[in-house]
């Protein structure tokens, strides 16, 4: 430690040593550019943000004195007359994980350097994160007008099963919805080749907000709908 | 990777010409610091303000007619508010934490420069929100700085229908743009530092500026759920926090809600705060006190291993503020436990100061009385803490003054003294002009005296058992009459101690043009941010070079050194005894 450091970075090594050297290091901790590591501490923020909006939820839950209402009834579907519960949610639940995979094969043909793939695979991805917020859209009006919920109260039960319902799926659309602007954005300036000389991370750093806004849906998803 | 930014620029960066975007929307990280800096410190004299009027009517009741008790909840909450949050908060790290950061790190500015600038515009405007409430219908809200419901939305509390709403906006911005603020601190301090600067060679200051920063992206999410939540339960009837309940004889919609979520959300966040608060002050009056001893800094590895640990700590003690609010035995006995774990890595700090005064060559400049100033009220307000972090202790204790006068001795009067200390040593840096050191002293000594003058009968208050909160004693059998003869003393006190804060806003605008010149590193202190090429720094803060670092940042009185600092851009030199290896190997 006494001498002078002249080592700039230490990326080579692996396992633990490469974490300690990593960690040592000057200049920089994390191999990666600043902002995929700003994504990530962010995300991390967002995660206590969500962690804490559901653990309000089962609090809620837990000591509401009224009777929770029959969650696989209200999130059903009637279809040619027959009755189908959690289908709707099971298509939404399946366009966002789809919508992950072209994602994924985005960041791939980013880093492969052919933007005109990435920006149609990144389009691709906002269409059905647009498609989810629609869903949820419909989700939302057949909850409101026909079933009768509302955030202040419902006719089957605990007032908070609206209020929660409400609030955390609009949270987590609201999230969807940015995320949706954020690749269309950045899909339209890798069509345009703004990131030729930069480099292709951005496309990984959007990728990372998009699986995260996923991850926390499959939470939403078996906490709400199958609980 | 290519990813080159500001920050990592070789080229010097040259000043933005307009007014406009050199002091207005400026991305120049000092100057969002001293935005940062002077927006809280207006509003951190407005809240004193407050604090005076408060005393004014503790201190002389039926004196005052403009003193109602609806106003004096009003006080209490925005006073309380404004200083942790917008004063306190906003000052350390939007403020120290930007101006600090880049310059000790090595580094050209913040990472994301244009998202720093929008983080102060975020504060500003949250700020205006939170003073808007003072001028709408009602006034701002009086439910203390914690707004616990149900009472805090409901018919009776001043501020229930507009003020209430301000506030969770407010803090809803806040939490916003500390979040864009924060995301810069971290990702600047791990990835912008310059060639030779590892972790443990950062100055403390940047430790605990980093770790307070990782709290705070960690904590104020707490605030923001909670903020949100009541957001609904005020605005649409929701029932998050709100239990059936009767009100001035009106049943109202409410049902099933849960008031005791609604603490733990708030001191989820509310207790990391207070570290959030406290490390960055931690960090601050390390390296004050190194300076002004001309001696290294006792412990230094300890020192950030003690920061880690408050920090991770801080997560795990938040129920001890609601002893009162009725939990299992079980958990208090956790929370207790966990509580007084937090005293050992405290101590170990405290200890580590008075020993690195211990035999150093001691100035006894402004900042090095605010310093050891601060040794002092902190351990006071510590130990207090371990009284009350007791559960049986606290029960009796709760809600009187004895926990008024621990917390402001312990995060009031505490980092308010570092940043003093801060201000008076890094005013040179960032005007290039020393403050007047005579009358720096009398602030000093006011101030010091005057909080113990402040503070020390309000633990005698609280033993008594003198509720916090109250606007009036009224007749209370068991207070003897001679506690209103203190209560008018301490009022006194404070009168005095807010006015001599006036001889330092005096000596701060005076000192900006009349100051004596500081030239280059006045104190000869070895850190990075006094070895920039300009005092104060341009833009880009290091000319065309990045500055390489070869040492720690506390190499004084070395033994054999031609000075008693050594730089840290000055290389080893052949056969040095190096004190840094030293503290690395205990």
């Amino acid at each position: 430690m006494t001498t002078n450091i002249e080592k700039t970075s230490s990326f080579e090594e692996s396992g633990v040593t490469g974490l300690v050297a990593d960690w040592s290091s000057d200049k920089q901790a994390f191999d990666m550019p600043w902002g995929k590591l700003m994504m990530w501490i962010f995300l991390l923020s967002d995660t206590f943000i969500f962690s804490l909006f559901l653990t309000s939820y089962m609090k809620v839950r837990m000591s509401v004195t009224d009777q929770w209402p029959p969650v696989s009834e209200i999130f059903a579907l009637t279809i040619y007359g027959v009755h189908v519960p959690l289908l709707l949610i099971a298509i939404m639940t399946f366009i966002l994980i789809t919508s992950s995979g072209s994602m994924a094969l985005a960041v791939n043909y980013g880093y492969r350097g052919d933007k005109k793939t990435t920006a149609i695979l990144m389009f691709i991805t906002a269409v059905l994160g647009a498609s989810f917020v629609g869903l949820q859209a419909f989700e939302w009006s057949k909850l409101i007008f026909d079933e009768g919920i509302r955030p202040w109260g419902n006719p089957m039960g605990a007032a908070q099963f609206g209020s929660v319902f409400f609030m955390v799926t609009g949270f987590h659309g609201f999230h969807v919805t940015c995320g949706v602007i954020y690749l269309l954005v950045v899909a339209w300036k890798v069509a345009r080749g703004d990131y030729e000389k930069k480099g292709y991370a951005i496309v990984e750093i959007c990728g990372l907000y998009w699986h995260f806004v996923d991850l926390v849906w499959v939470f939403i998803f078996a906490f709400f709908y199958l609980w | 990777m290519q990813h080159v930014a500001i920050a990592d620029q070789v080229d010097e960066l040259h000043d933005p010409t307009s007014f406009i975007t050199k002091y207005i929307w400026s991305q120049d990280h000092k100057v969002i610091a001293i935005q940062y800096g002077s927006t809280a410190i207006f509003v951190g004299l407005i809240a004193l303000a407050l604090s005076g009027l408060m005393r004014l009517q503790l201190g002389f009741p039926d004196t005052f007619d403009f003193i109602d008790p609806s106003s004096y909840l009003q006080f209490v909450t925005m006073h309380g508010m404004i200083m942790v949050v917008y004063l306190l908060t906003a000052l350390l790290l939007g403020g120290f934490g930007n101006y600090m950061i880049p310059l000790m790190c090595g580094a050209r500015d913040m990472v994301f420069p244009y998202l720093n600038m929008l983080s102060f515009w975020f504060y500003f405007v949250s700020v205006l929100i939170l003073l808007a409430s003072f001028f709408v219908p009602g006034g701002p809200t009086g439910a203390g700085w914690t707004l616990y419901p149900p009472q805090a939305i409901l018919n009776g509390t001043p501020g229930y229908d507009w003020g209430i709403i301000l506030m969770l906006v407010s803090l809803a911005v806040f939490v916003i743009a500390f979040t864009m603020g924060g995301l810069n601190y971290v990702t600047t301090v791990l990835q912008a530092r310059t060639s030779g600067m590892t972790l443990m060679r950062m100055p403390l200051t940047v430790w605990a500026i980093f770790v307070a920063t990782i709290l705070g992206l960690l904590a104020f999410p707490a605030l923001l759920v909670s903020a949100i939540m009541m957001l609904l339960d005020k605005l649409i009837g929701t029932s998050f926090f709100m239990p059936a309940l009767v009100s001035l004889g009106e049943n109202l919609d409410y049902t099933g809600g849960s008031p005791v979520l609604f603490q733990h959300l708030f001191w989820f966040f509310g207790h990391p705060e207070v570290y959030i608060v406290a490390l960055p002050a931690f960090g601050m009056v390390s390296d004050v006190i190194s300076v002004h001893a001309r001696k290294n800094i006792f412990g230094y590895r300890m020192m950030v291993w003690a920061i880690v640990a408050i920090g991770a700590l801080s997560f795990v003690v938040w129920a001890h503020h609601m002893y009162v609010s009725v939990m299992h035995p079980a958990f208090g006995f956790f929370f207790a436990t966990t509580t007084l774990i937090i005293a050992v890595p405290t101590a170990i700090k405290v200890y580590n100061w008075v020993l690195t005064l211990w035999k150093g060559n001691i100035h006894l400049t402004v900042p090095m009385l605010f310093a050891i100033g601060f040794i002092f009220t902190f351990t006071h307000g510590g130990l207090t803490g371990l009284f009350l972090g007791n559960v049986t202790i606290d029960l009796p204790l709760s809600d009187t003054y004895f926990v008024v006068a621990h917390f402001h001795m312990v995060m009031g009067v505490s980092p308010v003294m570092v940043l003093f200390a801060a201000i008076y040593h890094w005013y040179p840096l960032m005007t290039g002009r020393m403050l007047d050191e005579g009358l720096g002293k009398l602030h000093f000594w006011v101030t010091f005296l005057g909080t113990y003058a402040i503070y020390l009968p309000m633990h005698y208050l609280g033993f008594l058992g003198v509720p916090r909160r109250y606007f009036a004693m009224g007749t209370t059998d068991f207070i003897p009459a001679s506690a209103q003869d203190l209560n008018a003393s301490i009022t006194i006190a404070a009168l005095i101690v807010g006015a001599a804060q006036m001889i330092f806003i005096y000596n701060v605008i005076v000192s900006l043009r009349h100051g004596k010149k500081a030239g280059k590193n006045p104190w000869r202190a070895t850190s990075l941010e006094w070895q920039t090429p300009d005092v104060p720094p341009h833009h880009g803060n290091w000319g065309p070079e990045l500055p390489k670092v070869y040492r720690w940042a506390y190499d004084y009185s070395v033994p054999g050194a031609k000075d008693d600092f050594i730089p840290q851009t000055q290389p080893v030199l052949e056969g040095e005894q190096s004190e840094e290896a030293e503290a690395m190997r205990k």
